[in-house]
C-alpha cells in the first residue's frame, strides 16, 4: 500500500525514545574523555582584575584550566549571521564576542574560565576554588533605559548602546497624517517580556580531536549542524571545514535556542586538541537560564487608527528591541525582518510604518524563540484590535471580518503585496475565524458571560487572527535583507541496489518527526513501503549540506528538496525501465512502485530497475550506472500560514486567579502530510504561547541580575495549567512549493499569546474595569491589582 | 570516601562504589550506562529523571545512590518485558505523546505509578499527577491521551 500522505502514520522514531534508547549528547561517552565545567560571571558588568587558578589546579583529577588569556589571538569570537544596517546606511555595530571573556564581563553567565577534569563533580569542586577578582560596574538591563542619555555603556564603541536603527513601510508622515484624521485611534504601550526557551534537554557538547586523521568531531545539541560547522570553521577557529565533522544527535527540543552557534562549541573543539583528550560539557539548567539565547523582550508603543466604520486606516509601531550583551546568530533579523514585515497582519491597512531600535544591554543574548518576531508583531496587532473593539463598542470578530484581505489563491489571483515588503502567497482568512466562532459557540458564550457578571467568577473571551512568514526562505531575498548565508535546503535520495531508499536531508529533527513525515513523502511518491525508506539527518559527514530546522521550514523547504531528488530518480529509473521493457519512456506510466507500458500489462518493478542500475549488464547505452541524486531547493517565496485563535478565561474576582477554560485554534498550514504530527506541533506551540501570557518571564533587576534563573523561580507551564485544546484546520495550499505545504511549527505560539491576554482584558472590561492592559505574565497579583483601579 | 552499594536494577543485581554525595541518577547513567533516565534540571523540578524505587516513582536526582543500597529500581529500560512494550509505551506511541522524547521516560514512569494507585484516572487527575513532570514539546495534550490509552488497555487486560 502506498498511500501515506495525509495519514496519521505513527512515528518511526518513537521506538528508541520510549525504550530509553535515544542518544542525546550527554549520553555519549568516549574513552579517555574529560568533563568540562565553565566558571561564569555572577555580575552583569565588571572588569576582571585577576583570575587565580592555583588552588583549583591542585585538586586531584583536574586536567586543565583555561581562561580567555589562554586562547590564542588568532581565534576569533562568535560571529553574527545577519547584518542589519542603520537607517542612514552606517554598518551595524558588531562588538566582539570572545569564547571566554578578556577583561570585561557583560552579562550574568558570561564565561570566565573552563575547568576540565576526570569527572564533572571534580571540575565543579575545582571551579569553586578559582578566585576571580571583579571590579563591579553599573549595568543596564532594560532596552528603553539603555537608550537614555548617561546609561551604562555595554560596549565602548557602540554609543548609546544602539546596535542599529531600522524602519520599514510607508513614510512616517503619511502614517501620522492618516492617524490624525482617523475617527478613532487605539494606542497602547506594550512590554513583550523576555522568555527562556527551556528545551528540556539542556545544551551539551562533546568534542574530540583525532590525531591520526587530523580531524575533529563534535556532537552538539543543535538544530543546525552544517551552519555550526561553517561559522565555527570559517569565522572562529580557521580550521578547514573538511577537517570538522559536526553531529547533531538526538536533540531534546530546541524552539530556536539551538539554532545558533555558541561559544562552548568552538571552545571545546579548540580545547580538545589543546589538551589532547575528548571533552564533554553538559549545561546545567541554571546555566541554561543564563546562557541559552532568550526570546522576545520588546518594549513598544503602537497606534492603530480606524474610520467610523471600523476600517483600519493606519498603524504606527515603535519598538525598542533588547538584543542582550552580544549578538547571537540571528538576533538582528528577529525584531526587523521577522517582525516589522508582519505588521500588515491579515488586514488591508493602507498605511503602515514600523520603527525599531535594537539595543545592547547587560543581559544574556536574545534571539529567535518559537515564532521569532512574528509573535511580537501579532501580539501588538491583535491586542490593538481587541482593545479597539472594546473602545469603539464593536464586536471583535466583526471588526476583523471587516478588515480581512479578500481571499486569493496565488494562482488565479496574484499574491497580496503588503505595505511592509512581503508578498503573501495565498490566503483565505474568513473561514478560519468563522470556524473558530462556530466551535466556541460564540452567541451562547456571550450569554454565559453576561450571566457570570453577577457571580465572583467573571468570564472573558479573546481573539487573535494571525499570519506568519515561514519556510524561511529564498536565499536572494534573505541575502538582500542582511542574511550572511543562503536559506535553501539539500536532499540526497540514494536508492540501494535492492530498491530500498536512504534519504539524506539537511533539515534536522529535534522532535518534529522528520523520520516519519519525510518517509511518508518518499514512500508515496516512489510507490514503495514506508519501511523501505530511511531518513538520515544531522551529520555533516553524511549529509551534503543543510541549513537546519527553524522558521517552520523543514517540510516546505527540506521536503521540497526531497521531492526534487525523487523526480530525478524516477526520471532516470524510467530510462532503465524503458530499456528493460523495450518501450519508449513516453509510453510508460509509473504507479504503485512499477513502470507499466501504457495499455498493456507489461511492467517492471522499482526494485528490478534499481538492481539493474547497479548491475548494468543489460543497460541503456550511454547512461551512467547507479540511482542516486542530490538536489538543492531554494524556494520562490516565504510561505504564509494563518489562523484564528480564541481563548476563554475565568477570573476569580477575589484573588485575580485566572483559569484558562477553553482554547480554540483553527490554523491553516497549507497541505498536511501527517495530521497527527501537525496537531502535536500546534499543541506544543499553544502551550508555549499561553505560557508566555500566563506564567513565564525572565526577570533582570536593575543591576542586571537574573533573579529567576531556575525552575524554583521561573514558572514553567505544567499539565494542570491547560485544558485540552480544541483544534481544527482549513487548507489553503501554498502555490509555490511542490507539496503545497506552509509549515506548522510556530503557528500555535504566534497566535495564542494575545488571545489569552485579550480574554482577560475582555473579562475585566465587561465587568466594569476599563483596564487596557495587563502586563504578561498575567499573575493573579497583576490581575487583582488591575481590578483595584 | 567510596561506599559499596548493591542495587537491583531492572531485575539485575549490580554492585558499585559511589561517593557519598553521588546521586542515584548519576549512578544509573554513569556507572550502569542506563542513559534512558535523563537530567533536565538541578532543582528537583522537571521529573525527567523519574524512576521507580521499590515500586514507587521518585526523582532519581533527589535520591542519593547510597540510599538505593539494597533497593529495587526500575528505569525506562525495564518497562518492556521480553521485547513487548508496556501499555504506557504503546500509549505514548499510539497517541503521539512524545516529540523530542526527552521528558518521555520520566513521564512514563510517573504515569505507571499513577495507574497503579488509580486505574481509571480522570483527565483532571492525570494532569494533577503530572505536576512534577515538565514537557516543553507536546503541550501535555497528547500525554494525557497516552495515559488514558494505557489505562484503558491495562483495565481491559486485567478485566
Ligand atoms: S532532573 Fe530530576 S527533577 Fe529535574
Ligand atoms: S517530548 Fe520534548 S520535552 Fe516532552
Amino acid at each position: 500500500m502506498t498511500n501515506y500522505i495525509g495519514k496519521s502514520v505513527k512515528r518511526v522514531e518513537d521506538k528508541r525514545f520510549i525504550t530509553g534508547q535515544g542518544n542525546y549528547t550527554d549520553d555519549i561517552k568516549i574513552p579517555n574523555m574529560v568533563h568540562a565545567y565553565i566558571v561564569r560571571s555572577p555580575y552583569a558588568h565588571a572588569h576582571v582584575k585577576n583570575i587565580d587558578t592555583a588552588e583549583a589546579l591542585k585538586v586531584p583529577g583536574v586536567v586543565s584550566i583555561l581562561t580567555g588569556a589562554d586562547i590564542p589571538e588568532a581565534i576569533a569570537g562568535v560571529p553574527c549571521g545577519w547584518q542589519v544596517d542603520f537607517k542612514n546606511g552606517d554598518t551595524m555595530k558588531e562588538p566582539p564576542h570572545p569564547l571566554l571573556v578578556r577583561g570585561t564581563v557583560r552579562h550574568v553567565g558570561d564565561g570566565v574560565a573552563v575547568v576540565m577534569a576526570e569527572t564533572k563533580a571534580i571540575a565543579k569542586d575545582a571551579a569553586d576554588l578559582i578566585d576571580v577578582d571583579y571590579d563591579v560596574l553599573d549595568a543596564v538591563a532594560d532596552p528603553k533605559k539603555a537608550a537614555e542619555p548617561g546609561a551604562p555603556q555595554v560596549h565602548p564603541d557602540c554609543p548609546g548602546n544602539l546596535c542599529f536603527d531600522w524602519e520599514l513601510g510607508n513614510p512616517k508622515e503619511e502614517v501620522a497624517a492618516a492617524l490624525a484624521s482617523a475617527h478613532h485611534v487605539t494606542e497602547l504601550d506594550f512590554v513583550n517580556q523576555r522568555v527562556v526557551p527551556n528545551a528540556m534537554e539542556t545544551r551539551g557538547v562533546v568534542a574530540q580531536y583525532d590525531t591520526a586523521y587530523d580531524k575533529y568531531t563534535i556532537w552538539t545539541s543543535t538544530q543546525n549542524p552544517h551552519l555550526i560547522r561553517l561559522l565555527m570553521c570559517a569565522f572562529v577557529l580557521g580550521i578547514p571545514e573538511h577537517k570538522v565533522r559536526v553531529v547533531g544527535p538526538d536533540v531534546g527540543g530546541g524552539f530556536g535556542s539551538k539554532i545558533f552557534h555558541y561559544a562552548e562549541e568552538a571552545l571545546l573543539v579548540w580545547a580538545s586538541k589543546h589538551i589532547g583528550r575528548p571533552i564533554k560539557w553538559t549545561c546545567d539548567r541554571s546555566e541554561a537560564f543564563m546562557t541559552d539565547a532568550h526570546g522576545r523582550d520588546h518594549n513598544s508603543n503602537a497606534k492603530m487608527g480606524f474610520d467610523k466604520d471600523g476600517k483600519i486606516v493606519a498603524l504606527q509601531a515603535t519598538t525598542f528591541a533588547n538584543l542582550g550583551a552580544y549578538l547571537s546568530t540571528f538576533a538582528p533579523a528577529v525584531p526587523t525582518y521577522l517582525h516589522g514585515t508582519l505588521m500588515q497582519g491579515l488586514y488591508t491597512t493602507p498605511k503602515v510604518n514600523v520603527d525599531v531600535k535594537a539595543m545592547f544591554t547587560h543581559t544574556n543574548a536574545v534571539d529567535a524563540y518559537r515564532g521569532a518576531g512574528r509573535p511580537e508583531a501579532t501580539y501588538l496587532l491583535e491586542r490593538l484590535l481587541d482593545l479597539a473593539a472594546l473602545e469603539m463598542d464593536m464586536d471583535p470578530a466583526e471588526l476583523r471580518l471587516k478588515n480581512f484581505i479578500p481571499a486569493f489563491d496565488g494562482v488565479e489571483q496574484p499574491g497580496y503585496q503588503t505595505q511592509v515588503a512581503l508578498q503573501y502567497d495565498s490566503g483565505n482568512y474568513e473561514p478560519v475565524l468563522k470556524r473558530a466562532l462556530e466551535m466556541v459557540g460564540y452567541e451562547n458564550f456571550r450569554k454565559d458571560q453576561a450571566a457570570a457578571l453577577s457571580t465572583n467568577k467573571i468570564l472573558g473571551i479573546g481573539f487573535s487572527t494571525y499570519i506568519e512568514a515561514c519556510g524561511i526562505a529564498p536565499s536572494a531575498v534573505v541575502g538582500a535583507l542582511g542574511a550572511r548565508a543562503g536559506l535553501f535546503e539539500s536532499a540526497q535520495v540514494r536508492v540501494q541496489p535492492t530498491g530500498k531508499v536512504s534519504v539524506y536531508t539537511g533539515s534536522h529533527s529535534h522532535g518534529q518527526g522528520h523520520e516519519t513525515t519525510f518517509a511518508q513523502i518518499v514512500a508515496d511518491k516512489m510507490g514503495i513501503a514506508l519501511e523501505d525508506v530511511e531518513i538520515i539527518h544531522g551529520d555533516s559527514d553524511s549529509v551534503a549540506f543543510g541549513m537546519g530546522t527553524y522558521g517552520s521550514r523543514s517540510l516546505a523547504v527540506g521536503g521540497s528538496a526531497i521531492v526534487k531528488s525523487i523526480e530525478k530518480v524516477l526520471d532516470k529509473g524510467a530510462k532503465v525501465a524503458a530499456h528493460l521493457l523495450e518501450a519508449s519512456v513516453d509510453d510508460l506510466d509509473y504507479a504503485e512502485g512499477k513502470w507499466t507500458v501504457k495499455g498493456t500489462d507489461k511492467s517492471v518493478s522499482f526494485g528490478d530497475v534499481s538492481l539493474t542500475a547497479y548491475v548494468p549488464h543489460n543497460y541503456p547505452e550511454g547512461l551512467e550506472p547507479g540511482l542516486d541524486f542530490s538536489s538543492f531547493y531554494d524556494p520562490a517565496n516565504f510561505t504564509y500560514p494563518f489562523g484564528a485563535h480564541i481563548a476563554i478565561v475565568e477570573i476569580d474576582k477575589e484573588t485575580g486567579a485566572t483559569k484558562l477554560l477553553r482554547f480554540i485554534a483553527v490554523d491553516d498550514v497549507g497541505n498536511v502530510i501527517n495530521p497527527m504530527i501537525v496537531d502535536g506541533q500546534i499543541h506544543g506551540g499553544l502551550a508555549q504561547g499561553i505560557g508566555q501570557a500566563m506564567h513565564e518571564g525572565a526577570l533582570y533587576d536593575d543591576t542586571g541580575q537574573l533573579i529567576n534563573g531556575s525552575y524554583m523561580d521561573y514558572c514553567m507551564p505544567r499539565a494542570d495549567d491547560f485544558p485540552s485544546f480544541e483544534i481544527d484546520r482549513t487548507v489553503t495550499p501554498c502555490p509555490h512549493n511542490p507539496l503545497g505545504v506552509k509549515g506548522a511549527g510556530e503557528a500555535g505560539c504566534i497566535g495564542s499569546t494575545p488571545a489569552v491576554v485579550n480574554a482577560v482584558v475582555d473579562a475585566l472590561w465587561k465587568a466594569g474595569y476599563k483596564v487596557k492592559d495587563i502586563p504578561m505574565p498575567m499573575t493573579p497579583e497583576r490581575v487583582w491589582t488591575a481590578m483595584q483601579g | 570516601m567510596k561506599n559499596k552499594i548493591s542495587v537491583n536494577v531492572n531485575g539485575k543485581q549490580y554492585e558499585g562504589e559511589v561517593e557519598g554525595r553521588e546521586l542515584l541518577v548519576n549512578f544509573l547513567r554513569e556507572h550502569l550506562s542506563l542513559t534512558g533516565t535523563h537530567i533536565g534540571c538541578d532543582t528537583s523540578s522537571c521529573g525527567a529523571c523519574t524512576i521507580h524505587l521499590n515500586g514507587h516513582a521518585v526523582k532519581s536526582c533527589t535520591v542519593l545512590a547510597v540510599q538505593a543500597d539494597g533497593a529495587e529500581v526500575t528505569t525506562v529500560e525495564g518497562l518492556a518485558t521480553n521485547g513487548e512494550l508496556h501499555p504506557i509505551q504503546e500509549g505514548f506511541k499510539e497517541e503521539h505523546g512524545l516529540q523530542c522524547g526527552f521528558c518521555t521516560p520520566g513521564m512514563m514512569m510517573t504515569a505507571v505509578d499513577l495507574l497503579k494507585s488509580n486505574a481509571n484516572p480522570t483527565e483532571h487527575e492525570i494532569r494533577d499527577a503530572l505536576e512534577g513532570n515538565f514537557c516543553r514539546c507536546t503541550g501535555y495534550h497528547n500525554i494525557v491521551k497516552s495515559i488514558q490509552y494505557a489505562a484503558k488497555k491495562m483495565n481491559g487486560a486485567t478485566a
